[in-house]
């Protein structure tokens, strides 16, 4: 009553933004450089920040040119730091607006909006005697905040990058197999081409008796599900895929051809093709959707479809409206007129 | 108004063309938008704050005079800008690109009775859509004044400039029966309508929660200052009142600003759309803190052109619209506040009483847009 309309939160922001109970946010404190494209930030989280487990991720909600826009990214520091501080490191991926900003323009000192952590891709509770870890690119960040929490006894690695000096932590890994706490296989894909599953007999002979991590771009999760399927270990691969599959406009064959979206509560009404998730639909039109990962993981983004029909991008299943309907936006497109709650 | 349509020496290609230009214009700010802006509003919000919660922080002392003086200026600035620079703006989407939850039309509540909502029905979709379409833009005399010799006289309008200075008084007040339309719906049948109902039970709630923290809350928080603050608070809300009112009589009301018959806007091309809200809006002119204080009002044609562009850009904006002005030769109306003042006062005097030769009847044909 005292602040009406506003509420004390909102006067508390202007001095306190990472104080308990208010919106959780942290603050970058500083931005080393990794390689030639990555960087890890150091980021003080808010009061509220409840702590993570090593290999989950964050979802992170940052300006780029006065624009608010959220990603995920692994954590890559090891849960509990005795400084409360935590770390994501960013490969900058050629045309992302979020990456590249993070990785060469963000400043200490910046405020970012975050999430919980969150995401299943981590150890379980009792130690296995075994771990192959299958990573490439930026795959290793998970990793990383697996190896720097606790020690495992027999550790394997393999981790691709296109040359030495993109792999990213390596230093820190060598130092790791000079302790004897890892045994590593660099990939270097520029020399030696793509890692071909074929090989992993010859590079790690027992790797079927391993639980394995894998993380890194979808052909070589896509591979090393068929592989340990096949063995009849699949249970021992644990994935983690960042992104879905590029969608290519037009495909999906029927109703693929997008259609007139009209967003309800807002009363926005969009043309919209067949291959743009409904989120960046809505975004361009003003309205203001909820959104999260931005590539179906965290279901940050479901919204209500009151009426007609959308096609899953990375599936192309279709969902037609129905009472109690949720989509996810991020990775629908219209597949025809539809209304959506927003 | 004047007889003569100003706008008849342009063909049809021509205000098609100067669409096109607008447009342009329009495209190149949008493109232009970018953390700079974002700054820009991050900074009015939070000095807006701070000057609030230091205002009401003096106000505690209100019974020392000049605590009283400084307290109910900084609120009434502070107050005036919640309303102009920064709830209007945001209201209309300026800033909704940025996707900042905070700083988002659909979720921005002012300092002010009527309800955001149905504020922004009342504003954002009828008034900036028939912009002084009479019959159909009720801003033009808020549904109690007479503001163009073609609407009909009746002895009721004696009373306009006593009525406008009422709404100024109370404007806020004045907003909220106009967004809840409270006239049409007073009517007995209407008023049962339980759309209606639940729209006057929203304002309602919103004066409780304005009065209770504006005349009871902050005063008995300041104790022996109890009444000296319940002045302040009032005052404030009076000047607010009272500049705002000023500042949107300037927008619409001065000499030159042209009407339009319900007609002529039949099949209106995105061309003759611009034009109109050319011809229907004038500006303010004056200094930085001057266009700062009308929230960037006094850019008010350029505000009727681009509604959703962000208001710290209305002025490079101006430049080029003012171009276009003079290209297409139309009257590009601005003026200092107090001639802008002045002659929308006048208007309203003057329109109290009937006009000798009412053009009601006459055929309008001569003054209305090019139709397609």
């Amino acid at each position: 009553m005292v602040t009406t309309p506003l509420l004390p939160s909102d006067y508390l922001d202007l001095v306190s933004p990472l104080r308990a109970g208010a919106d959780l946010r942290g603050r970058i404190e500083a931005v080393h450089p990794e390689t030639g494209d990555a960087a890890t930030l150091v980021i003080r989280p808010g009061r509220g920040w409840r702590g993570h487990a090593a290999g989950q991720y964050v979802r992170i909600g940052v300006d780029v040119d006065g624009r608010r826009l959220w990603r995920s990214y692994s954590l890559t520091s090891p849960p509990h730091r005795r400084d409360g501080r935590i770390t994501i490191t960013v490969k900058a991926i050629p045309g992302g607006k979020v990456s590249n900003h993070l990785v060469r323009r963000a400043k200490p000192g910046t405020l970012v909006q975050l999430d919980q952590a969150t995401g299943d891709f981590v150890l379980p509770q009792t130690k296995p005697a075994k771990v192959l870890y299958l990573t490439a690119g930026s795959g290793i960040t998970p990793v990383m905040s697996m190896l720097r929490d606790i020690a495992l006894d027999d550790v394997v690695m393999i981790h691709c990058a296109p040359q030495p000096q993109d792999v990213i932590f390596r230093k820190e890994l060598h130092g790791l197999v000079a302790d004897g706490r890892l045994r590593l296989t660099e990939v270097h894909t520029d020399a030696d081409g793509r890692l071909d599953l074929a090989r992993l007999d010859e590079l790690v002979p027992d790797w079927a008796e391993r639980e394995t991590w894998a993380c890194g771009p979808a052909g070589l999760l896509d591979a090393a599900e068929e592989l340990w399927s096949a063995h009849g270990v699949r249970e021992r691969l644990h994935t983690e895929r960042f992104r879905p599959g590029t969608v290519v406009a037009g495909d999906g064959g029927d109703g693929g051809g997008g259609g007139e979206v009209t967003f309800s509560t807002t009363g926005k009404t969009v043309d919209a093709d067949g291959a743009t998730p409904l989120l960046d639909v809505g975004e361009e039109a003003g309205v203001l959707m909820p959104s999260g990962c931005r590539m179906g993981i965290c279901f940050g983004c479901v919204t209500p479809l009151r009426e007609g029909a959308v096609r899953d991008l990375r599936t192309g299943e279709i969902t037609e409206a129905a009472p109690g309907v949720l989509i996810q936006t991020c990775v629908s497109a219209a597949a025809g007129p539809c209304d959506i709650e927003r | 108004m004047t007889a003569i349509d100003p706008t008849a020496h342009l063909t049809a290609e021509q205000i098609e063309e100067l669409g096109r230009e607008l447009d342009a214009i329009r495209d190149e700010v949008i493109a232009a938008r970018g953390e700079e802006d974002a700054a820009y509003i991050r900074k009015v919000i939070s000095a807006q704050r701070k000057l609030e919660l230091v205002s009401r922080g003096v106000l505690l002392f209100s019974f020392f005079p000049p605590a009283w003086l400084i307290g109910t200026a900084g609120l009434s600035v502070a107050k005036i800008m919640d309303n102009m620079e920064i709830g209007h703006n945001i209201l209309h989407g300026q800033w909704d690109w940025m996707r900042d939850p905070k700083i988002h039309s659909t979720t921005w509540e002012w300092d002010h009775v009527s309800p955001s909502d149905q504020w922004k029905h009342s504003h954002n979709e009828l008034h900036h859509t028939y912009t002084n379409v009479i019959g159909k833009d009720n801003d033009l005399g808020y549904g109690i004044m007479r503001v163009d010799e073609d609407q009909r006289w009746h002895p009721f309008h004696l009373g306009q400039p006593l009525w406008n200075f009422i709404n100024a008084c109370f404007f806020e007040y004045g907003i909220a029966a106009y967004d809840l339309e409270l006239g049409k719906n007073l009517s007995k049948r209407r008023r049962r309508d339980p759309e209606f109902r639940a729209r006057a039970k929203a304002v309602g709630r919103k004066i409780r929660k304005q009065v209770l923290k504006d005349y009871v809350i902050h005063p008995l928080l300041s104790g022996p200052s109890f009444l000296t603050t319940l002045a302040a608070t009032f005052t404030a809300n009076l000047v607010r009142n009272i500049w705002t009112h000023s500042v949107i009589m300037c927008g619409h009301f001065p000499e030159g600003v042209q009407v339009f018959e319900r007609r002529s806007i039949k099949g209106e091309t995105r061309g003759q759309w611009y034009l109109r809200q050319m011809m229907g809006s004038a500006n303010i002119s004056g200094s930085r803190a001057m266009h700062f204080m009308t929230g960037n009002l006094s850019h008010q044609i350029e505000h009727h052109l681009f509604p959703d562009l962000p208001s710290n850009r209305y002025a490079e904006v101006a430049v080029k619209v003012r171009a276009l002005f003079e290209k297409y030769e139309l009257e590009y109306v601005t003026g200092p506040l107090p001639k802008q003042v002045f002659s929308a006062w006048s208007k309203v005097f003057r329109l109290s009483l009937p006009n000798r030769k009412p053009r009601a009847n006459t055929p309008d044909g001569e003054r209305e847009l090019v139709a397609a």
